[in-house]
C-alpha cells in the first residue's frame, strides 16, 4: 500500500473538452478544442497555479475540475478515485471535497439572499446538520475569514468588493473541502484588498492543509502564491513545472514572452528607461 | 508653461444623503510632451478629476477650483463652444472598456470617420483616406478590412487600437487614457502601452495616464501622482517615487505587490498605513 500522502487529491489525465459553436441557417455547427490533452497531479497542501490569457483554456479546466463540467476526454481523480459526472452526479460527499470561488464577487453571491443564508446553504443541501448548528457553523466561519457575526443579516450589497470575496471563501469552506479550485479570485480586486484576500488564502491553506488551484493571468500573485506552476496556450499546457523552476528558468517561448511582457518595478529597468527617453528628447531638440 | 494647470480642484457630488466630496483639493500639472501617471486605487477620485478636465461629469457633480487652465485658457469661465473646440480635438481621452466605448452598430470606419468629418471638417473622401492611415498608424492588421468590421467582430485589443485611432485623429496636444488595458491581457497590455508611447513620442503630445498599476506605472510614466481618498498622498519622478517614497501610503502600495513580497507574508497596506499614521 502507498503512503496515503503519496495519492494527489486531484489528478487529471489526458483531459480534452470540445465545445460545440452552432452553426446558422447556412452554416454546420463546428467544434472547438478548448483543452488539448492536460495532465497534472497536486498532493495536499499544495497549490497548482494555472497560468494563461483570455481563450487559454484555465477557465474551462477549472470547470473540469471543479465538477462543473465533464470532459469530453480523459479523466479525472478526486482523492485517487476515477470521478464521472456525466454518468455519475456526484453525491453530497463529492460535492463536499472540492468546492470553488469565482473571479467576480459582484456576481456571485445572490443579491437578495443574507449573508448567513448564503453560508448555510450549501450545508442543507449537502448535509443533515441541525439548524442551530448551521448557524453557529456559519458564525464560526464569517470570523475565520474576518468579518463579524453582525454580518449575519447582511445583503451583499452591503459590503465591500474585498468583504464579498471574503464571504465567496468562507461559503466554499463551509463544507470542509479538501480542494479549492479558485479563478482569478483577486483580479477584481485593489491592490490593497488583493494583499488581504491572498493572505487569508494562505492562512485558511495552512490550517485547514486546504489544496489549492488557483487559476490567474497576473504572474506576480502566482510567483507569491504557487507551488507549481502550468501555463496554458490555446488549450495545451506549453509549460509545466515547480514555481522556482518555471520562474527561474522558463523554457517554452509562450512563457518567454508572458514573462517579458509583465511589467515590472525593477529599479534598474525604471532607471534604463528614464535615460532612454533623456536621450530620446535629446535627439529630437538638437 | 505647463500645458495643463490645477489648483486646489475640489468636486462634489450631490447624494440622498447630503453632499459627498470625491476630489479634495487636488493641484495637477502636465507638461507640454510629458507622460503623467495619476495613481490610485477605486475611490481615490482619479478618474474623476480628469473627468472634470473633460467637462464629462453629470449634473450632480459640482466643480470648483482656483485655477484650472489649458494653454492658459480658462476651461472653468470657457462658454460651451469654446470648450467643445477644445475637448475632442486638442484634448482628447480613452477609456477602460473599448469594446463599450464604440458603438456596437456601425462599423469602425464609419465611426473613425465621423470623427473627422465633424470635428476636422474633412469629406467623406479625404475621410476615408485618413481613416486607412490611422488604421495602420496604431497597427490594425489588414486596416482596409478593419474599416468595414463592427465592433463585435474585433478583439479587445484592436478595439482599444481603434479607439486610440480616433483619440489621435485630431492630432490632439494633450490625451488622457483612463485605464487604458486594464481589460486587457498581459501581451496585448504591453503592445497598447508600447504603441502610446511611441505615438506620444512620435506626435510630441503630453499623456496623463490614469492607472491603479504599479507596473504600469513603472514602464511609463515620467512623473507620478498618487492620489488616495481624494487627496493627492505625493508627487514625485517615476525613478524617485520608486526608489525613496515620500508619503506612508505610497510606501504601503509599493510594499503590497505581491513581487516585492519578502517573507511569507505579504503586508496590507492598512496595517503599515495605519501604524505609519500612528507613529
Amino acid at each position: 500500500m502507498s503512503d496515503a500522502k503519496d495519492i494527489a487529491v486531484v489528478e487529471g489525465r489526458a483531459l480534452v473538452q470540445d465545445y460545440q459553436m452552432p452553426g446558422s441557417l447556412f452554416t454546420g455547427s463546428k467544434q472547438v478544442r478548448a483543452l488539448k490533452g492536460v495532465d497534472f497531479r497536486v498532493a495536499q497542501g499544495k497549490t497548482l497555479a494555472i497560468v494563461g490569457e483570455s481563450g487559454s483554456g484555465k477557465s474551462t479546466l477549472a470547470r473540469i475540475i471543479a465538477l462543473i463540467d465533464p470532459p469530453s476526454e480523459g479523466e479525472l481523480l478526486i482523492d485517487g478515485q476515477p470521478v464521472d459526472i456525466s454518468r455519475h452526479r456526484p453525491g453530497p460527499e463529492m460535492r463536499s471535497k472540492v468546492q470553488m470561488v469565482f473571479q467576480n464577487p459582484y456576481g456571485s453571491l445572490n443579491p437578495r439572499q443574507k449573508i448567513g443564508d448564503v453560508l448555510m446553504e450549501p450545508l442543507v443541501i449537502n448535509t443533515r446538520t441541525p439548524a442551530a448548528e448551521r448557524r453557529d457553523r456559519a458564525e464560526a466561519m464569517l470570523q475565520k475569514v474576518g468579518l463579524q457575526p453582525e454580518h449575519f443579516n447582511r445583503y451583499p450589497h452591503m459590503f465591500s468588493g474585498g468583504q464579498r470575496q471574503r464571504i465567496a471563501i468562507a461559503r466554499a469552506l463551509m463544507l470542509n473541502p479538501r480542494l479549492l479550485v479558485l479563478d482569478e479570485p483577486v483580479s477584481a480586486l485593489d491592490l490593497s484588498v488583493q494583499a488581504q484576500v491572498l493572505n487569508l488564502l494562505a492562512d485558511l491553506q495552512d490550517e485547514f492543509d486546504l489544496t489549492y488551484i488557483f487559476v490567474s493571468h497576473d504572474l506576480s500573485v502566482v510567483r507569491y502564491i504557487a507551488d507549481d506552476v502550468m501555463v496554458l496556450s490555446k488549450g495545451e499546457a506549453v509549460e509545466q513545472g515547480s514555481r522556482e523552476a518555471v520562474f527561474a528558468d522558463p523554457q517554452h517561448p509562450y512563457t518567454q514572452a508572458l514573462f517579458a511582457a509583465t511589467p515590472v518595478t525593477d529599479l534598474d529597468a525604471i532607471r534604463a528607461r528614464v535615460q532612454r527617453r533623456k536621450e530620446a528628447r535629446e535627439r529630437q531638440t538638437v | 508653461m505647463a500645458q495643463l494647470n490645477i489648483r486646489n480642484l475640489t468636486v462634489k457630488f450631490a447624494t440622498a444623503t447630503g453632499s459627498f466630496t470625491v476630489v479634495d483639493g487636488i493641484d495637477l500639472h502636465v507638461d507640454p510632451g510629458e507622460v503623467l501617471a495619476i495613481v490610485g486605487e477605486s475611490g481615490s477620485g482619479k478618474s474623476v478629476s480628469m473627468l472634470a478636465v473633460m467637462g464629462l461629469l453629470p449634473d450632480t457633480a459640482t466643480v470648483t477650483a482656483d485655477e484650472m487652465t489649458y494653454d492658459g485658457r480658462d476651461l472653468l469661465r470657457m462658454s460651451r463652444s469654446e470648450r467643445r473646440k477644445l475637448i475632442g480635438r486638442e484634448i482628447t481621452m480613452i477609456f477602460q472598456e473599448p469594446i463599450a466605448s464604440l458603438n456596437p452598430s456601425f462599423t469602425a470606419g464609419f465611426q473613425i470617420e465621423e470623427v473627422l468629418r465633424l470635428n476636422m471638417g474633412m469629406s467623406r473622401k479625404q475621410a476615408r483616406v485618413r481613416a486607412l492611415e490611422l488604421f495602420t498608424a496604431v497597427g490594425i492588421p489588414q486596416p482596409e478590412e478593419k474599416l468595414k468590421s463592427y465592433p463585435h467582430q474585433m478583439s479587445g485589443g484592436q478595439s482599444q487600437r481603434v479607439m486610440i485611432a480616433m483619440a489621435i485623429a485630431s492630432n490632439p496636444r494633450l490625451l488622457i487614457a483612463d485605464e487604458p488595458t486594464t481589460a486587457l491581457d498581459v501581451t496585448i497590455q504591453k503592445q497598447i502601452l508600447d504603441l502610446l508611447m511611441k505615438l506620444q513620442e512620435d506626435y510630441g503630445m503630453a499623456l496623463i495616464l490614469i492607472t491603479h498599476d504599479m507596473g504600469v506605472v513603472a514602464e511609463t510614466a515620467d512623473r507620478v501622482v498618487v492620489q488616495y481618498k481624494g487627496r493627492k498622498m505625493e508627487e514625485a519622478d517615476v525613478l524617485s517615487l520608486f526608489e525613496s517614497p515620500k508619503s506612508a501610503y505610497t510606501r504601503a502600495l509599493l510594499s503590497a505587490l505581491p513581487e516585492h513580497a519578502t517573507g511569507e507574508r505579504l503586508p496590507t497596506v492598512s496595517e503599515i498605513f495605519l501604524r505609519e499614521d500612528a507613529e
